[in-house]
Order: C-alpha cells, then structure tokens, then sequence
C-alpha cells in the first residue's frame, strides 16, 4: 500500500513547485488535452521529451514518476491486448476466428499504451510537485466564475480538499487494519482473484466503519467551530502570477504548438518512415 | 524457548525524501515467562520491532528467532508465517477497529479459523477464549460487534487473539482511549492471561506508572535503539537520563527523589507506590522508634491499594 506514488507530493522546492498552482493546473489540462491530438511516434518522442524536462526542473528522481504508471498497468495492458485484437486495418498478420491481429491494430495497440501512460506520468506530476491543499486552492479560483450562475464553489472547494486530506490517513487505516488481520493469520496476498477478493472483506468492513466514524467526527468538529462556507472567508495565502508562470505557460504552449504543427502541417513527422516498416510487411 | 533478535535495522521508504531508519541494530533476547515492558516516544522504532516478531515486516536486515522459527532476509527461504502468527499473538493499538463479522463468535474464529484447525477445535477455542476475556459466552456469542460497548468490544478483539493461543502475547498501548476503570480492568486481564494462557506477555505503553505494575523487565527505546533494557527495579537508577530523552519517570522515584533530596533516607529500589510507601515506614521507624522495642512490627502488612486511590488498608492503625 505504501509503495502507490500515485498523488504523493515529493518535496524538493524546485521552480515547479513553486509555481502558481493555477497555472500548474491549468498546464496539465493543456497537457491532457494535447496528448490526444499526438498522432506520431515522433509526437510521442516530443511528449516523453517534454515530461523529462518537467521532471529534471522540479528535481523529481525519474523512477518515481515512471513509478506512477504501476497504478493504472492493468488498464493500460488491457486495452493494448483489445486493441491488438479487435481493431482491423492493414495488413493482418494472423487471424482465428474472429481475432485479426493487423498491422494497423498493433501500431494503434501501442500508441494507445503509450498515451494512457504518459498522460498518467504527466498528471502525477502535478500531483508530485503541488501539495493538495494548493491544488483546491487552485481549483477553487479557476472555478471562482461559476459563482455567479449559482454554483456553491466554496463547498466543493472544501469538500475536494477534505477528500484529500483524508487519503493518506485511509491508506494509513487500511496498512493497519491488513497488519492487524494478517496477525491473525489472514492471507491476503495469495491465492487467485476470488479467494483474494473474499480475503478483503476482513480489511474493508472495518475501513468503512472507520470512514464513517472519522467522517461524522470531522462534521461535528466543523461544526462546534460554528464553520459555514460564507462568502466573506478569507485566504490565508495568496495565489498570485509571477513572471515565472509567464515563462513557463511560453514553454507549455511551445511544446502544444509543435504538436499540433506535427498533426496537422506534416501529418506526422514520422509517416514516411512507420508506412515503410509496414510496406515491408506487405 | 526464547525469542532472538540479531542486529535489526528497519528503514521506511528508502529512497526518498520521506526516509527514515526506525530501527538501527537492534539485539534483543526474550525469554519465556518474561513479562516485558516496552516504553519509548512515538517514533522511536517500539511499533515497528514488535511488528517485526510477528512476521509483518518483511526483514532487511538481521535475524529473528522465534521460539525456533527463523526469519531472515533471505527471499528464497520461506519462513512458516503461519505457524509463527500462531505463536505469537499481536493485539494493536485500539484492536475493536478490526472486527469484522457479523456475530461475536465469527468474529473470534476469524483467526483460529485461519491456522486450519478443524471446526470443532476452533469452537472449543472460541468459547474457552470469550471466557478467558471476562464476557459472558452464551449471552454475546450471536450478538453483533458493532453493537458492544467499547470495553466490551476490546475484550472481543482480544479474544479473537487468544484464541489462537498463542504463546507470546503482545500488546499495543492496550489500555489506550479507556476509562480509568476501564484500564484498572483491561490490566488485570492481562495477568490474568498471562497466567492462564500466554506465558510471556509483552506490552507497549507509554504510561510507566502503569507499566511498572506488571512488567518484570523494561526495555527503553529511543531513536530506533534500544537504550535500557533492565530488570524494573534497577531502570529507574536511570531516572535522570530518562528525563532527558523526555520520557517520563514514575510518581513514586519522583516523590523519591525529592524526598532524598530533602536529606530522607530511603533505602533500595522505589518504582511503585508500594515501594515508596514501604521505604518510608522503614525510615520513619529508624528516626523515630526504639528498634528494640519495634522489633516484631510488620511492615508488609502495609498494602497501597491502588484502586482506591491514596489510602492505606489494614496495618494503618498500627503505625
């Protein structure tokens, strides 16, 4: 459980880290939405080039961001075997029934794998360099115009950041609770995918009571501090752009703009050479 | 039977920022029948050795020996987890956040269960188990655990350990979120069991006028180390150096100290109450009475009862 690096924040006090967490956040959106426009291997060459750079200024070890890919490989492994399977275009390779393994289908099996993990690598980055209570802060401020169409942005705010707040205190929970059964002779790691299922309950019962428990107090706690989400509440640290987010929104937006350029002026730098390999096969 | 600890170190997510070296070198030997003592700050490695004499914590570096089951930070060699798990029972700090089942009895199968024992073995266990915990077998056997008072529910969650019978009972802060009676009642249930069913009882606490009363032997551990392990008596010589460490040092050698710093002469090892009081009437007596004439007066006839707090009983009169 202690090994998931999924959202951990890594301090180091880097440049990145000390960005404003609104434009971090809005940077991973571009980043996200970027990512679907990459069409080459040359497109992902760039991304991967990208993340690098990224993870080199914040001072992050390399091993851990590619580390955050473990979460999703089961995902990730999944859909590159359907879609070796299933997706039909160019030549094929080898068919049974109604498998076709085609050359198109592996081409797009692996650019398909590729994306979902750079897109995991470049999210977790965020995550790694920003602490939660920055990213609701941030959150909170970007969604700050829904105000005026009635939406409760400060409640949402607080609940994001509760959310939050209360995963690394549930993964401590949950080490615990599985010390505690194991030591009662529970075997939690071995067997098949039912028997390790069934070997959970003894984990997740009392996870949920515990939940609930904290849950009730934490609202009770807000309450006895008369808390109500008011609109006049003030913050005690505040977001402010700064000439390095400037510089740093240039550099994002360079790297979208070349991909983009790749997509629609060359069609992907690299077509020449990926229609070549396939024409060997043909 | 005894239990070796050979140079353990322990380090938490090494590697990163967040790394920390719980234990460093460790080496300890328990022996059957011992009723040990654990005291140390929080992070100062208690948790995490114990954890280790169950098995929990894949080894780095070191060896264990458990009643002769090795462990050892070879992967290839598979230890006999099982067997260990069953030979010592671990209860952690607030275990009623472990149950699970439906029915008390289900819930304290749940390990028994586990070591494959065959059913009517493990029904045998269970009752002799919510027996053993102080409750009432027939009366809480189908009732659910959510249901319980938190007392009751500890004792549950207890039980769920020794029906296992292991033969190493250890203890986490057991008395931790209780009620003074509470407490008062959860101690004499360990000796109680420690009688009855586990021979060797090891307790973490960081209340020391608590664990003064039962443990014969106190091990201190401070910055992953082990920095006293000492028979009771003899520990609290070191009182200064505790404080120190900012661990805290029991009433009785702290009204001790003072009154020998006030020129009162007391005499031998004071670590509970009792004992102050003892070495008190001993002083008072040699002031005071012609020991000639207080040849035959018996001091031990002076009992502090701690339950009900400050008074003396029987010999009272007498002094």
């Amino acid at each position: 459980m202690r090994d998931v690096s999924f959202g951990q924040y890594y301090p180091t006090n880097s440049v990145v880290h000390r960005l404003d967490p609104r434009a971090k956040v809005v940077f991973s959106i571009l980043f996200m939405v970027t990512i679907f426009f990459v069409v080459s291997y040359a497109g992902y060459a760039l991304v991967a080039l990208f993340l690098l750079t990224v993870c080199l200024l914040s001072k992050i070890p390399v091993r851990n961001v590619i580390k955050s890919v473990k979460a999703i490989l089961f995902i990730m492994l999944f859909t590159a075997i359907i879609n070796i399977f299933f997706y039909d275009s160019g030549k094929v390779l080898v068919e049974w029934w109604k498998i076709k393994i085609t050359l198109g289908g592996i081409d797009f099996a692996i650019k398909m794998a590729l994306r979902i993990s750079l897109l995991v690598m470049g999210t977790s980055l965020l995550s790694f360099t920003t602490t939660p209570m920055e990213l609701t802060d941030a959150i909170e401020s970007l969604l700050k115009p829904l105000k005026y169409i009635g939406v409760p942005v400060h409640d949402i705010a607080l609940i994001m950041s509760i959310a939050l707040r209360f995963i690394p205190g549930l993964m401590d929970e949950t080490d615990k609770i599985m010390m505690a059964q194991k030591a009662r002779g529970a075997e939690i790691d071995t067997g098949g995918l039912i028997k390790k299922v069934k070997a959970m309950l003894p984990v997740l019962i009392p996870l949920f009571v515990s939940a609930i428990r904290r849950a009730d107090e934490l609202a009770d706690a807000l309450d006895a501090r008369c808390y109500n989400a008011t609109e006049h509440r003030t913050k005690m640290k505040l977001l402010k752009i700064t000439y390095k987010d400037v510089i740093a929104f240039l550099f994002v937006a360079a790297f979208a703009t070349l991909i983009f350029l790749d997509k629609y002026l060359l069609n992907g730098a690299d077509s020449y050479i990926v229609n070549f390999v396939k024409g060997l096969f043909a | 039977m005894q239990i070796v600890v050979k140079d353990l170190n322990y380090t938490y997510s090494a590697r990163t920022p967040f790394e920390r070296h719980a234990l460093k070198g460790v080496n300890l030997t328990i022996n059957e029948g011992d009723f040990l003592g654990i005291i140390g700050h929080t992070g100062s490695g208690k948790s995490t050795f114990i954890m280790h004499l169950n098995g929990l914590f894949k080894l780095q570096s070191g060896e264990i020996d458990v009643f002769d089951i090795k462990l050892v930070p070879d992967k290839k060699k598979k230890s006999d987890l099982r067997r260990l798990r069953g030979t010592v029972g671990m209860v952690f700090q607030y275990p009623e956040y472990q149950l699970f089942e439906d029915t008390v009895e289900k819930d304290v199968a749940f390990g028994p269960k586990n070591m494959g024992l065959d059913a009517d073995e493990v029904s045998k266990r269970v009752k002799r188990a919510i027996e053993l915990v102080g409750l009432d077998y027939e009366d809480i056997k189908d009732r659910a655990p959510f249901e319980l008072s938190g007392g009751q529910k500890r004792r549950v969650a207890i039980a769920g350990i020794i029906a296992m019978q292991p033969k190493v009972l250890i203890l986490d802060e057991p008395t931790a979120g209780l009620d003074p009676y509470g407490k008062e009642q959860i101690l004499s249930l360990i000796t109680h069991l420690k009688k009855e069913c586990s021979p060797t009882v090891i307790v973490i606490s960081h209340d020391v006028d608590e664990i003064t009363r039962f443990a014969n032997r106190i091990i201190v551990f401070n910055n992953g180390k082990v920095m006293f392990d000492l028979p009771m008596n003899e520990l609290f010589r070191h009182a200064d150096e505790l404080h120190a460490v900012g661990l805290e040092i029991p009433k009785a050698v702290r009204i001790a100290q003072k009154l020998r710093e006030r020129g009162v002469q007391l005499e031998g090892d004071i670590v509970s109450l009792n004992d102050l009081l003892h070495a008190i009437v001993v002083a008072y007596n040699k002031k005071h009475i012609d020991e000639t004439v207080d040849e035959n007066l018996n001091f031990s006839a002076f009992e502090f009862d701690l339950n009900d707090s400050s008074t003396c009983k029987k010999g009272e009169g007498k002094a």
